[in-house]
């Protein structure tokens, strides 16, 4: 059973909750424990190559994904059906993601003892 | 709260953070460091350094174990460990080191 499931479902900038949810999973993780991360509906925006959040003179939170390695966060997920509702490809800004079918995902998702939704 | 450094006030939180990082330089980690009674050997400067670099790199300053996990894949295992960190960085790396490299306190304190 894996520990804690945390849900983005909103795209990142519009509001502070991919920021929210990125602060939650450093936190958990710096102390060891497990945490997989989940983007389904606008949420998967956040996963979109080639943002710059510098131009709406926001912090960048984007960028610290790149660093999930050292707080090893290894599994992250991303919902298929998301992406072609949005004609969204496979080109994220960070490695590691999988993409996974409706079903898988929500399978994965309740292989979780604890969810959190943002 | 401000550090005067060549003829310009240079803007600090009660802790002596500063308030924006785009306005450091070395001679200011050095200044910091006095004020705390602190001495910086070449040991320090490695982690500060890095620190630095990540935050910029990573939008974030690292907590103690990310900063471990990412000090091993450059400089190997003997300066990496918390011991090691800490050893130079006794009130804690992560909140030390984040303050002389000009960077804002971590969020997450250890």
């Amino acid at each position: 059973m894996n520990e804690l499931a945390i849900v983005n479902s909103k795209a990142p900038f519009g509001s502070s909750s991919g920021k929210e949810a990125l602060d939650i999973a450093l936190i958990f993780a710096s102390y060891e424990q497990g945490v997989s991360l989940f983007f389904q509906g606008d949420g998967v925006f956040q996963l979109k190559a080639e943002q710059d959040a510098s131009l709406i003179s926001i912090k960048d939170y984007l960028k610290t994904f790149a660093a999930f390695d050292f707080y090893d966060i290894e599994h992250i997920y991303v919902c298929d059906t998301s992406l072609s509702q949005r004609s969204m490809s496979n080109d994220f800004h960070i490695d590691g993601v999988e993409v996974l079918g409706s079903e898988t995902f929500a399978a994965k998702l309740n292989e979780h003892k604890t969810i959190l939704r943002f | 709260m401000a550090i005067i450094f060549n003829n310009q006030e240079i803007e600090t939180d009660k802790q002596g953070y500063l308030l924006d990082h785009t306005l450091w330089q070395p001679e200011l980690a050095v200044i910091m460091a006095k004020a705390d009674d602190f001495a910086l050997t070449p040991a320090h400067w490695e982690v500060i350094n890095f620190v630095r670099e990540f935050y910029l790199t990573y939008n974030t300053s690292p907590a103690i174990r990310a900063l471990t996990k990412a000090m091993k894949a450059e400089f190997g295992e003997e300066k990496s460990s918390s011991r090691y960190l800490y050893r130079l960085f006794p009130e804690g790396p992560a909140k030390q080191a984040t303050k002389y490299a000009g960077l804002p306190k971590p969020a997450r304190c250890i």
